[in-house]
C-alpha cells in the first residue's frame, strides 16, 4: 500500500485508524495470516469479527453442529433462516459479508473427526482458536498444535465468566510498543559524538536568547560535568544528592539586573527531568534474558530471523557497544530553538544509524557462516532492541498433568477464596462434569438442584487428584449450575500477548492473568 | 454434545421493525437463565421471575448516544440481550475510515447518517428489535426527551459532549427537602476507547461520582504553544499546526472556507506547505498520514477495544435493568498493550463538584483583577475546564452580558470588557455571575468574593 500525497488507496483509507497502531508491516502480517476458528458460537464469531474487520487474510470455521434456535438468539452472525443448517457454513456467510478483502472458508466437520482422519489439516494455520471445546478434544488438539508449532488460543464463556488460554512454545515480539518506556539519553555514559556536541556549548558565555533556548539535555549534561568535578566523578545517587543537583541547575538560571531569576523554561524542564536524565544506561532484564537465551546460542540455517538478530545484537553489545545496546536515536520534544533541537536530535539519530549498520554487519556475517544470504529489515529491529520480548507459554498437557500442575500458583491465589482462580477451578470442574454426564450442569431448571451436588463431587475429585488443598465456596458451585456455555497480537508480532491464562469476571468487572 | 430440544416451532416472524414479531423456541434461553433462577451472587433485591424478560423485551427504554465504534457494538449487544426499545443519537455521517470497526456500515453507506444506517441494520438482523434513530446533536433535545429513558449509555468521542450529557441528567434530579427522589435518577453508563485502552463507568446521578467529579482523570488535550508553532518548530507536528492555524487563514487557498480535514484537496495543500516549512528548519517526518492525523486530531482505533468496552457497558445495562447482579461500582480501566490488564475502582464524588454537588461555586478575585483573569480561570482551572464561557451579571438592576465568544457581533462588542477591572465593570463583592458554556446544559452560578 504505497502512500501518495492524495488519493490514498481505498484500503489504506479504510484501515487508517489501525495502521496508526501497528503500521503497514503489521497490516501486511495480518493480511498474510490464516486463522482457524473451531465452533461458531457467539463468542467464536465475535472473535472472528474482530479479525475480519481489520482485514485478516483468511479464516476457516470448523464446526460440525447444526444451528439451533438458541444459537440464533445470542449470535449476531446467524439468522433464523439458518436454523437446521450447518453452523460453520451459516456463520461464514455473515462474517464474510463484513469485509470483502477477507477470504472465508468453512469445514462442516467436528474437530474430533479431523483429528482422527487428518490432523495435519491444522498445520496450515497461523493461529487456531478453539471455543467451547470439551476437555478431551481440547487436549488432543493442543497436543497436535504444540508439536506443529501452531499457536493455540482456547476460549470459554460460561455465564458471566470468560476464560482464555494461550498455548504457544515461543512467541517473539519485535515491537512491544511499551506505554512508558524510559528514554535512551546516555547522559551517564555519553558516546563520543554526544560528548563533542555537548562541548560545543558554552553556557556561561551565551546571550540570553540562546541560553533560554538550549535543550534541557545539554543543560543537564553541562551541570553534570560541574557536579562530577565536585563529587569525584560520581553521579547524584540518592534523593538528597538529586535535590542538590537540581539546586545546582537552578542557580544557573540567568538573573536580571535586579538579581531576580529570569523566566527560563528550558531550565525548568531540566530540573523537572533530572530523574529521567540520570537513569543509568542499562540493558532491561527482559532483553538480557533474550540475549542470553540458551536455546539459540548456536546459529544454524534453520534459526528464525528473530534469534539471528538477537545474536547479532549480543555481539554488538559485547564488542562495539561496550556493554550497551544500540542507541535508540529518539529524544523527547523540549523547549529549544529549532536549530539547537534538530542538531541534538541528529547527533542521536546518526549514532543510532551507525549502531544499526554495525548490527547489520553482524547479522550478515552470522548468516554467511551458515551459508545464507538474506535481505533484512534490521533497521526497525535495532530501533526496538530494548523492546524485544519473548513469551513462552506452558503446554496444556503440562498444565493438566498431575506432576507438572502449577500447584503453587493455584494455592497461593486461593488464599483469597474469591480470587478469579476459583473461576478457573470451576471451569475445570465443569469439564469433568461433562466428561461424566455428557452434558453441562443445570441445562434444564429441574436439574439445577441435583446438579449442585454432582458438580461439588467433581470439584472435590479435581482438587484431590491434583493434591490441591484449597477451599472452593459452595456459592461458586451453585453459580456455575445456574448457567447451564488476543489474536491480532500473535499475528503481527507487535504488542505483548498475555501469558498464559486470562479470566474475566463480569459479575464484579474484574480480571486476572495466571501462568499455569 | 448438547441435547437438542424438541422440533423448532417457528411462529410468524415480522422481518424487521418491531411490532408483532414473535420469538422462536430457545431464543431467549441465554438471558432467561439469569432472570429466572436464584443464585448466590445476585443483587440483594433480585427476585427470579418470568416478568423480568417481559420488562426487557417490551418496556425498558434505552438511549444509546453515538453510533460509531462503541455505538455499533452497544446496539448489537443490547439487541441480542433482548432490549427492543432502543433509541440512538448520532450527528455524524459515515466515512471510509469508519469501516474497519463500525461493522453496521458498508462502503455503499458512506455519506449516510450513522444513526439511520445502524438502526436499519439492527432492525433487520434482530427480528423484533425497534431501534429509533436520530441524526441530531445531543444538544438538540431537552429534558422532556431524556426523561423518557430508563438507562442511557454513551459511546462518545468527546469530553465536552460527556459533560453536557452529565449536566443534563443532573438537571433532571428532583430534591424534596434536600432529599433526592430516586425515581428521578437515570443511570448513565459511559464508555470510552483510544487505541488499545478503554474505560467503562457507571454513574448514578446524585449518588455516585459523575463525569465532572473526575475531570482530572481525563488526559489533557495536546495543544502546542503558539511561540513554538510560530517561530520555533522542532517536530513535524509543529510544522503542520503552523500551516493549519496560521498559514491557511492567511492564504485562504480555496477561498474563505474553513479547513476541512475530510477534504483530500485541503489536506494535500496542508501537506505540501508543511513539507516546505519543515525543510526550512531541517525537520524530517512530515507525511500525509501524519498531516491528516494532526489536522483531524485522529485517535487510532481498532475493533477489539471497542468490543471489550461495549461488552462491559452492555453487561452493566443488563444488570441495572434486571437487578440480576450488583452493578459495577463504579469505574473500570482496560489496557491490552502488554498482556491484558483491567483495574476496577470506586471513583469518589467531589465535595464541591461543579456538576453534581449543590455547593455554590466561588470566584475569589481582587477588585483590580480583570475580566480576562476570570475568563482564564474558567478555562484553565482543572475542575472547570470550560471551553468558551459566556459571562453575564446583574449590574445596577440590569442583566448585562459581560463577555460572549460564540456570536461574532457580541464578541466584538464585549471584547473591550476583558481588559477592564471587575471594579470598573461595576461588579460588587458577593454578587452572582452566571456562566454558560458548551460543557453544561445549565447555566452555572458563581459567587464573586473580593480579595484585598
Amino acid at each position: 500500500m504505497a502512500q501518495s500525497a492524495a488519493g490514498k488507496s481505498n484500503k489504506e483509507q479504510k484501515y487508517d485508524r489501525q495502521l496508526r497502531l501497528w503500521g503497514d508491516h503489521g497490516q501486511e502480517a495480518l493480511e498474510n495470516a490464516h486463522v482457524c476458528l473451531i465452533n461458531a458460537t457467539a463468542t467464536g464469531t465475535e472473535i472472528l469479527k474482530n479479525l475480519v474487520l481489520p482485514g485478516i487474510g483468511a479464516f476457516t470455521i470448523v464446526d460440525g453442529h447444526k444451528v439451533t434456535g438458541e444459537d440464533v438468539g445470542n449470535n449476531f452472525f446467524l439468522s433464523i433462516s439458518s436454523i437446521g443448517k450447518n453452523r460453520a457454513q451459516a456463520a461464514t456467510e455473515l462474517l464474510q459479508e463484513l469485509n470483502s478483502d477477507v477470504s472465508g472458508n468453512f469445514v462442516e466437520e467436528s474437530p474430533d473427526k479431523l483429528l482422527d482422519n487428518d490432523p495435519e489439516f491444522f498445520h496450515r494455520f497461523s493461529l487456531v482458536i478453539g471455543v467451547q471445546l470439551i476437555e478431551s478434544t481440547c487436549l488432543r488438539l493442543a497436543g497436535v498444535l504444540w508439536n506443529a508449532g501452531v499457536p493455540f488460543l482456547v476460549c470459554k464463556t460460561y455465564g458471566l465468566v470468560g476464560y482464555m488460554r494461550l498455548a504457544v512454545k515461543e512467541h517473539t515480539v519485535v515491537e512491544s510498543h511499551p506505554d512508558n518506556a524510559l528514554e535512551d539519553l546516555r547522559l551517564d555514559q555519553p558516546f563520543a559524538e554526544l560528548k563533542n556536541h555537548i562541548q560545543s556549548y558554552d553556557l556561561d558565555n551565551m546571550d540570553k536568547k540562546d541560553h533560554s533556548h538550549t535543550p534541557w539535555i545539554i543543560v543537564v549534561a553541562k551541570y553534570l560535568e560541574k557536579w562530577y568535578n565536585e563529587h569525584n566523578y560520581q553521579l547524584p545517587k540518592n534523593y538528597k544528592e538529586k535535590e542538590a543537583f537540581r539546586q545546582l541547575i537552578r542557580e544557573g538560571i540567568l538573573k536580571n539586573e535586579n538579581g531576580v531569576a529570569e523566566d527560563e523554561e528550558n531550565f525548568e524542564e531540566a530540573i523537572k527531568n533530572v530523574n529521567t536524565a540520570l537513569n543509568p544506561t542499562k540493558i532491561p532484564s527482559t532483553v538480557q534474558d533474550i540475549l542470553n537465551a540458551e536455546g539459540w546460542k548456536n546459529i544454524t540455517a534453520q534459526t528464525p530471523a528473530f534469534w539471528v538478530m538477537a545474536r547479532a545484537v549480543k555481539e554488538f553489545v559485547e564488542n562495539e557497544g561496550e556493554g550497551k545496546l544500540p542507541v535508540r536515536g529518539t529524544i523527547p520534544d523540549m523547549i529549544a530553538d529549532s536549530e539547537k533541537f534538530i542538531n541534538l536530535q541528529n547527533v542521536y539519530r546518526e549514532k543510532a544509524m551507525q549502531d544499526a549498520s554495525v548490527v547489520s554487519k553482524h547479522v550478515e556475517s552470522l548468516l554467511q557462516s551458515v551459508g545464507k544470504v538474506c535481505v533484512y529489515k534490521s533497521k526497525k529491529k535495532c530501533k526496538n532492541a530494548a523492546f524485544l520480548r519473548v513469551v513462552r507459554c506452558r503446554s496444556l498437557a503440562d498444565e493438566c498433568s498431575v506432576e507438572l500442575v502449577n500447584k503453587d500458583e493455584i494455592t497461593s491465589c486461593m488464599d483469597n477464596p474469591d480470587s478469579e482462580m476459583v473461576l478457573y477451578l470451576m471451569l475445570r470442574s465443569v469439564d469433568r462434569f461433562f466428561q461424566q454426564h455428557s452434558r453441562y450442569p443445570g441445562v434444564y431448571n429441574y436439574q439445577v438442584e441435583e446438579d449442585i451436588g454432582k458438580l461439588k463431587l467433581c470439584v472435590n475429585s479435581l482438587l484431590q487428584e491434583y493434591g490441591l488443598n484449597v477451599n472452593v465456596k459452595d456459592d461458586y458451585i451453585h453459580e456455575f449450575c445456574r448457567y447451564g456455555a488476543n489474536a491480532i497480537k500473535m499475528i503481527t508480532h507487535q504488542f505483548v500477548p498475555f501469558n498464559n491464562t486470562f479470566i474475566y469476571n463480569a459479575m464484579s468487572q474484574t480480571s486476572a492473568t495466571f501462568q499455569l | 454434545s448438547k441435547i437438542t430440544s424438541e422440533p423448532i416451532k417457528l411462529m410468524a416472524v415480522d422481518s424487521g421493525h418491531g411490532g408483532n414479531a414473535r420469538d422462536w423456541d430457545g431464543r431467549w434461553n441465554h438471558v432467561q437463565k439469569f432472570l429466572e433462577r436464584p443464585g448466590p451472587f445476585t443483587h440483594p433485591d433480585f427476585e427470579p421471575s418470568t416478568e423480568s424478560l417481559h420488562f426487557l423485551l417490551e418496556t425498558c427504554k434505552i438511549l444509546v448516544i453515538g453510533a460509531g465504534g462503541l455505538g455499533c457494538e452497544l446496539l448489537k449487544n443490547l439487541a441480542l440481550t433482548g432490549f427492543r426499545q432502543i433509541h440512538v443519537i448520532d450527528m455524524d455521517t459515515i466515512d471510509v475510515s469508519n469501516l474497519n470497526r463500525q461493522f453496521l456500515f458498508r462502503s455503499k453507506d458512506v455519506g449516510r447518517p450513522k444513526a439511520d444506517v445502524a438502526a436499519d441494520f439492527i432492525n433487520r438482523r434482530i427480528p423484533g428489535c425497534n431501534v429509533v434513530p436520530y441524526f441530531k446533536k445531543i444538544q438538540d433535545f431537552d429534558e422532556s426527551f431524556y426523561r423518557q429513558f430508563h438507562i442511557i449509555v454513551c459511546g462518545l468521542d468527546s469530553i465536552i459532549a460527556r459533560r453536557w450529557m452529565n449536566g443534563m441528567l443532573m438537571s433532571l434530579l428532583i430534591y424534596e427537602d434536600g432529599v433526592l427522589d430516586p425515581s428521578s435518577i437515570i443511570p448513565l453508563i459511559d464508555g470510552g476507547t483510544e487505541g488499545f485502552k478503554g474505560n467503562a463507568r457507571v454513574i448514578l446521578p446524585g449518588m455516585t461520582a459523575c463525569i465532572d467529579c473526575t475531570l482530572e482523570l481525563y488526559p489533557p488535550q495536546i495543544n502546542f504553544p503558539m511561540c513554538t508553532i510560530a517561530s520555533m518548530p522542532r517536530l513535524p507536528e509543529h510544522c503542520i499546526e503552523y500551516v493549519r492555524v496560521l498559514q491557511w487563514p492567511k492564504e485562504k487557498p480555496f477561498g474563505d472556507v474553513p479547513l476541512d480535514g475530510d477534504n483530500p484537496e485541503h489536506i494535500k495543500w496542508v501537506f505540501q506547505k508543511s513539507q516546505e516549512r519543515a525543510s526550512e528548519f531541517n525537520i524530517t517526518g512530515v507525511t500525509y498520514r501524519l498531516t491528516q492525523g494532526v489536522v483531524k486530531r485522529i485517535i487510532p482505533a481498532v475493533a477489539s477495544t471497542n468490543a471489550v468496552i461495549a461488552a462491559a457497558c452492555a453487561t452493566e445495562v443488563f444488570k441495572i435493568a434486571s437487578s440480576a447482579y450488583v452493578p459495577l461500582n463504579n469505574y473500570l480501566v482496560f489496557n491490552d498493550v502488554d498482556g491484558l490488564y483491567t483495574y476496577t475502582f470506586e471513583a469518589e464524588r467531589k465535595e464541591n463538584c461543579t456538576a453534581c454537588s449543590q455547593v455554590p461555586q466561588d470566584l475569589k478575585f481582587a477588585p483590580s483583577a480583570t475580566l480576562q483573569d476570570i475568563l482564564e480561570y474558567l478555562t484553565e482551572n482543572a475542575s472547570l475546564q470550560m471551553k468558551s464561557p459566556a459571562i453575564t451579571a446583574t449590574i445596577d438592576g440590569k442583566n448585562r452580558t459581560l463577555y460572549l465568544q460564540t456570536v461574532a457581533s457580541i464578541e466584538e462588542r464585549t471584547r473591550p470588557n476583558l481588559c477592564k477591572t471587575l471594579k470598573e465593570l461595576g461588579l460588587t463583592d458577593g454578587q452572582e455571575l452566571a456562566v454558560a458554556d458548551v460543557t453544561t446544559p445549565q447555566t452555572m452560578l458563581f459567587k464573586l468574593h473580593f480579595t484585598s
